[in-house]
């Protein structure tokens, strides 16, 4: 996500290093997103007794988020108004709106469930260190892929492909991403549907 | 909503001149008397058709006296910004404002340019209503919409207030409103264009409406109140950040072109008469440790003529002025093309080195004094006005009218409807094609030209050519 904004700061400013540099920025703002996004999860896991509740409602709400993609298929036009400086703000605010940092919900929840972290006998404090350092770890792994990703097409188009590839790689994936959000959200319900019973 | 972005968008200025050459000149025609509605003519531009030079198509408006005179895309390469994330939008509307109407016309160019027809009508209540702004002039499509300068502000007169900009959607064509937040010390508005990945927008003055719906004023000309300023904004943050006076006797600071090469912050206005001695002059601006600045780089003086040669508003001069009503900037930055409307000439200035434009080509055809003829023999009434050059450089398009009521008092032996062409060499020079000559119909004047797949003053690139 984003990695155009990599290549034009490489081109405008001749140098890889300025292409790194937006990576980075690009980074942070993803980062700072999706914690953002899963952080209030990870306190909430506190509360064993509303697990099933916690885990059923982030489903119902990464599909419902799924469903506003599909019908409201106007793009956020106003993410063309952050100046081009500020980089981890845009990164920020494209992640909050395409619903990237929601996707890691119910995978983080999923997680937390395989790694017993709910278990009900545990002390808060022990509880809510490892939830919390599992949504760190969910963040990170995340942005770490999406980084080497995107870094890689950022810098294989500035320094082979050319320009070109800009315009023809870019296809409309907006419908393909707003079904997987529903997918990711069906699949994590009905996973907690059938361990519940 | 498409799949893949429009194969007219291209990344950079160098994309977009290696692509295939323009099939279509799109040309508005307007009625200078208002006895018959404006219309948008659809020319066959490719060589070797057995319509070459013909109009294929025309799009005859419902009203009448809208004043057509600046049109636009609804979507450009801008659309490739990385900042949008969301290139899927179509190169198909024309969006072409009524100069004296304030009404503005959606018009879908697909499937085919020759069956071109009207998508919707936006009428001047919602623009007054919505904007504040009347008299809406320059289109240019940027990331987030497109955005329309405005000549006058409200009331009936357009002086309740200051023209500015506003933005409309590009898909919808809704009127969204105002742009500015901080004009600062900006009340006269004419043509607008930025640098999208520098973040700054330059604007342009000419006058207020009752300074030119009825003519040009020579008392307000003389006393130099025409605009002669340019303005520089914060693109992002609607700010007005810095103005500069060229000087009062500077009178009309029109077209500016930016450099389409976002990686070069320099640009170039035309500057349409000097009060003190009748010279035109290039001007161009830059941008240096974050503050802009702009000088005069050329002028073009005017010529003497005698007094039955002229019209009763410069037989007290006894010459006739440049009168650079249009300047246009070739897609590589290289070559910058100079309509002297009044002397009837269009010049091709190099501006490799933009603060030392050099004379590279030069054409006469028409002109108050000296009346070139086309050569092809037929008269070509007025002078070189409106300029659009295709993308690749190679040809030069432009008509000959300036603005109803203004062609009237510099030629007032009327202004036929004319386009004609010019091939460029590979090094500059200029030649006009004698196969390349539109004559439009009876009543009609034309302004400006847009070549199908974009030109040279309407896309703006977000990836530098290098």
């Amino acid at each position: 996500m984003g990695w155009p904004l990599a290549v034009s700061a490489g081109l405008m400013d001749k140098s890889p290093r300025a292409l790194f540099r937006a990576l980075w920025a690009l980074a942070a703002g993803h980062l700072l997103a999706t914690l953002l996004v899963l952080l209030p999860f990870a306190f909430l896991l506190v509360l064993a007794e509303w697990q099933r509740s916690i885990q059923l409602g982030a489903s119902l709400f990464v599909i419902g988020f799924g469903v506003y993609r599909l019908v409201e298929r106007r793009h956020p036009r106003a993410l063309a108004r952050i100046p081009p400086t500020q980089l981890a703000l845009w990164s920020f605010a494209v992640a909050i709106a395409h619903g990237a940092a929601l996707m890691l919900v119910p995978i983080y929840l999923g997680l937390c469930q395989a790694f017993e972290l709910d278990a009900g006998h545990e002390a808060a404090g022990a509880l809510m260190k490892a939830s919390l350092g599992m949504a760190v770890l969910v963040s990170l792994v995340h942005v770490a892929a999406m980084v080497s990703a995107g870094g890689c097409l950022a810098w294989l188009v500035y320094r082979h492909l050319g320009l070109r590839f800009v315009s023809r790689s870019w296809f409309n994936l907006d419908v393909i991403w707003a079904t997987s959000l529903i997918l990711v959200g069906v699949v994590a319900f009905g996973f907690n549907l059938a361990s519940w019973h | 909503m498409t799949m893949r972005p429009d194969p007219t968008f291209h990344a950079s200025p160098k994309l977009a001149m290696e692509a295939p050459a323009e099939n279509f000149a799109y040309t508005l025609l307007l009625s200078p008397d208002f006895s018959k509605p404006d219309a948008l003519a659809v020319i066959d531009a490719k060589p070797g058709s057995p319509t070459y030079s013909q109009i294929v198509h025309t799009v005859t408006m419902p009203n009448k006296g809208d004043e057509f005179h600046h049109f636009g895309w609804n979507a450009c390469s801008s659309a490739l910004s990385p900042l949008t994330g969301h290139a899927f939008i179509e190169r198909r509307y024309l969006i072409i404002p009524g100069l004296r109407s304030s009404r503005i016309y959606i018009i879908d160019t697909k499937p085919d340019p020759t069956k071109a027809k009207i998508h919707k009508i936006i009428e001047p209540e919602e623009v007054f209503k919505k904007t504040g702004y009347s008299r809406p002039h320059t289109i240019h499509c940027g990331p987030d919409g497109v955005y329309v300068s405005t000549l006058g502000g409200g009331g009936k007169d357009g002086t309740n207030g200051p023209p500015g900009v506003f933005i409309m959607d590009c898909e919808t064509f809704e009127v969204l409103g105002r742009w500015e937040i901080d004009r600062g010390p900006q009340t006269l508005h004419y043509d607008f264009w930025w640098n999208l990945p520098r973040d700054y927008m330059v604007t342009s003055e000419w006058a207020l409406p009752p300074q030119f719906e009825n003519g040009i004023v020579p008392e307000d000309l003389l006393a130099n109140k025409y605009g002669h300023r340019l303005h520089f904004w914060d693109l992002r943050a609607r700010r007005n950040v810095q103005t500069i006076d060229l000087g009062a006797n500077h009178q009309m600071a029109l077209e500016v072109r930016p450099a389409h090469d976002p990686v070069r912050e320099y640009g170039f206005v035309g500057v349409v008469v000097d009060t003190t001695n009748l010279e035109a002059s290039i001007w161009t601006w830059w941008r240096e440790g974050g503050k802009f600045h702009a000088e005069k780089t050329a002028t073009i003086p005017p010529e003497p003529a005698p007094k039955e040669k002229l019209p009763p508003l410069l037989q007290g001069f006894g010459a006739v002025p440049p009168l650079v009503t249009d300047i246009d900037l070739s897609m590589d930055d290289r070559f910058l093309y100079v309509s002297c409307w009044g002397t009837g000439e269009m010049r091709q200035y190099d501006v490799s080195d933009p603060r030392k434009p050099k004379l590279a080509g030069s054409v006469h055809i028409g002109g108050i004094a000296r009346r070139t003829p086309h050569p092809n023999g037929k008269a070509f009434a007025a002078g070189p006005q409106m300029v659009e050059i295709s993308r690749d450089g190679r040809r030069v398009y432009w008509t000959n009218s300036l603005y109803s009521t203004w062609d009237d008092q510099f030629y007032p032996d009327g202004v036929p409807g004319l386009e004609v062409m010019a091939n460029v060499g590979r090094n500059g020079g200029l030649e006009l094609d004698k196969n390349y000559f539109v004559s439009f119909p009876d009543g009609y004047r034309a302004h400006q030209i847009r070549l199908e797949g974009g030109d040279c003053s309407t896309d703006s690139f977000c990836y530098p050519s290098a």
